[in-house]
């Protein structure tokens, strides 16, 4: 269901960079859960470079295997089952990385996150920016970017939002949004432009209140 | 490595591979209150211990199986139960590692249980061999493995009843086990797996020819209860649509329905077959101690009930293998023990492995479960610092 990580070419230097930037925003030496984690490239990158506790859950069997042989402690599954199954804060940080508009109740996912995790970091697709905006205002379908790169009858991606509406999801259900990175079209901060016209995707730290 | 072996049974043709006498001056202390001692372990091995006795994997069989995983079986001329697993470069490479399977306590095949003689009568026990659980059989492979001077187990792996022994393995040893391998398991037998084991003990007991467990004395062997029960059990292991594909409703050597009690459909005879295969190879009293050692076991209940409790602070590195169609042992109830490895904050890994197969899939040529397993054992070996070396 997640947008699939293909295998790193080379080494784990060379991870995706929307994954790097994940990675800089967690603190050494703490415990995190990749919900989504596919060939574990992001584990196997803060294991070796932050000394990260991770453990992940990924929902197709190759990308399982690719982790356990990376020697990665994964586990086959998905979001919206598999998350009620952990205590209450067992992780530091809980990721969920260009999924969460897969999942099939993304507010009941957002609230399992920060349940079994003192932080979340959620990144996904912002239906708003502004070539999305476009092609349907100009185009007068539905629209199609990188990083919502399959047509209307194959999309995984069944509750897409803009930046906008997740922000407004934050105040209403209390989560405390302690860090929030918009990135153009190329994976590039936004410096001061209006995120929620040129990100094309948005990273979050989320905690509770 | 080990001491002289003593000889084994006349009778009793154990094949290739190693019987000891352990428990001499300490008994095994069994579940059940009773000191068992001395008592005999068979068991096999393959590849070599290397110097710092780091490389051995423990396999354990499940309900029926034996120490015969990789060699040719002595009683039934067919290979090992698990040579698709177990060989030079393959999954459990025994050019790598150490591979050590025993029969399990209650077992036929040269460990002590009810078929063995008693040493205080020189008879065979039958019933008066104690009742065993999984926990004993695990603690007398314990006494091998001192035995042997190995201390600490690279892998322990196992489907079904095989599982069972790893995961309390992991829970009585876990320091002594550093990647743990359940496949097909539970943490507790259900009420439905109960149900089962009691209908194939009730055809034994049903089968004149058992006396009250007494057959050897009387010469005769409960054959026809026996097979009933493998009948019955063989079923469980497989799946609807296993013995759809197999067998459908085809009609056995005939055109069309006679209206009769002869064999009529195929999957009658290949269940006839089963049954009466197995009893050229088992023993009834076996079945009925193993049976029961896997209904007692619940691994919840030795640590007050919280699963999670049982694994806290474990080390050990475990890889949780299902199958889809396998209701038995189905996916929830590996899933169980993941959740209590994961409330542990242990090291898991899990993968549900796709296929029609049912229980039996373990035991048979599934791919994914071979490279899940693969990357699994390699990458724990390189942790284990394994990796290159040669034993």
């Amino acid at each position: 269901m997640s947008e699939a990580r293909t295998p790193a070419a080379a080494g784990h230097k060379d991870i995706r960079r929307d994954l790097l930037m994940i990675a800089e925003m967690v603190t050494p030496g703490s415990r995190l859960l990749d919900v989504g984690c596919g060939d574990g490239s992001l584990l196997e990158y803060l294991a070796s470079e932050k000394q990260v506790d991770g453990r992940g859950i990924e929902i197709r069997q190759s990308g399982v295997n690719a982790c356990v042989a990376r020697g990665l402690s994964v586990i086959q599954g998905d979001a919206d089952s598999d998350l009620p199954d952990y205590p209450d804060a067992a992780f530091d940080y809980v990721v969920l990385s260009l999924t969460l508009q897969a999942t099939r109740n993304p507010r009941k996912v957002l609230h399992e996150m920060l349940r079994i995790g003192r932080r979340a970091i959620v990144s996904f697709p912002n239906f708003a920016y502004w070539r999305v905006r476009l092609q349907l205002l100009l185009g007068g379908r539905m629209p199609m970017t990188a990083a919502l790169d399959d047509p209307w009858y194959e999309t995984q991606n069944i509750h897409l939002c803009t930046i906008k509406d997740f922000d407004e999801l934050c105040t209403r259900d209390g989560f405390v949004v302690e860090q929030r990175i918009a990135v153009d079209g190329q994976g590039r901060r936004l410096g001061n432009a209006p995120a929620n016209w040129f990100g094309a995707q948005a990273v979050y730290i989320l905690r509770r209140r | 490595m080990s001491a002289a072996l003593p000889p084994l049974h006349s009778l009793d043709p154990i094949g290739p591979g190693h019987r000891v006498a352990l428990g001499e001056t300490l008994p095994l202390k069994l579940d059940c209150g009773l000191d068992l001692g001395p008592y005999q372990v068979a068991y096999t091995t393959y590849g070599r211990l290397n110097a710092d006795r780091s490389n051995a994997v423990l396999i354990c069989h499940a309900l029926t199986g034996d120490q015969h995983v990789a060699n040719m079986n002595p009683i039934t001329g067919k290979p090992g139960w698990w040579v698709t697993m177990v060989g030079p470069g393959k999954v459990i490479d025994t050019d790598r590692f150490f591979v050590i399977c025993t029969n399990v306590l209650g077992g036929c095949m040269g460990s002590s249980g009810p078929k063995e003689a008693d040493p205080a009568t020189g008879t065979p026990y039958g019933l008066k061999f104690p009742v065993i659980t999984i926990r004993d059989m695990v603690n007398a492979q314990a006494m091998l493995l001192d035995h042997l001077g190995i201390h600490q187990l690279f892998c322990v792996i196992g489907g079904s009843m095989g599982g069972m022994q790893v995961l309390q393995w992991a829970a009585s040893y876990p320091d002594r086990v550093f990647a743990a391998i359940p496949i097909a398991c539970a943490a507790k037998h259900s009420a439905q797996n109960i149900a089962f084991h009691e209908v194939g003990r009730q055809a034994i007991y049903a089968d004149p020819d058992w006396h009250k467990g007494d057959y050897f004395a009387q010469e005769t062997t409960p054959r026809a209860g026996l097979a009933v029960a493998r009948m019955a059990a063989h079923i469980t292991y497989l799946s609807e649509a296993a013995l759809h594909r197999k067998f459908g409703r085809n009609l056995q050597n005939r055109e069309r329905i006679t209206y009769g009690f002869e064999t009529e459909f195929q999957v009658e005879s290949y269940l006839l077959h089963q049954g009466s295969t197995f009893v050229d190879r088992f023993d009834a009293n076996s079945y009925l101690y193993i049976t029961r050692a896997m209904d007692y076991f619940d691994l919840a209940a030795q640590a007050g009930g919280n699963l999670a409790n049982v694994f806290k602070g474990t080390k050990t590195k475990f890889c949780v293998v299902s199958f889809t169609s396998d209701w038995l042992f189905p996916t929830s109830e590996n899933k169980e023990v993941v959740r209590a490895l994961n409330a542990a904050a242990a090291n898991v890994s899990f993968v549900e492995i796709e296929t029609d197969k049912g229980h039996d899939a373990f035991l048979l040529d599934e791919p994914e479960m071979f490279s899940t397993l693969k990357g699994f054992i390699d990458g724990c070996a390189e942790q284990h610092g394994l990796n290159g070396a040669r034993a």
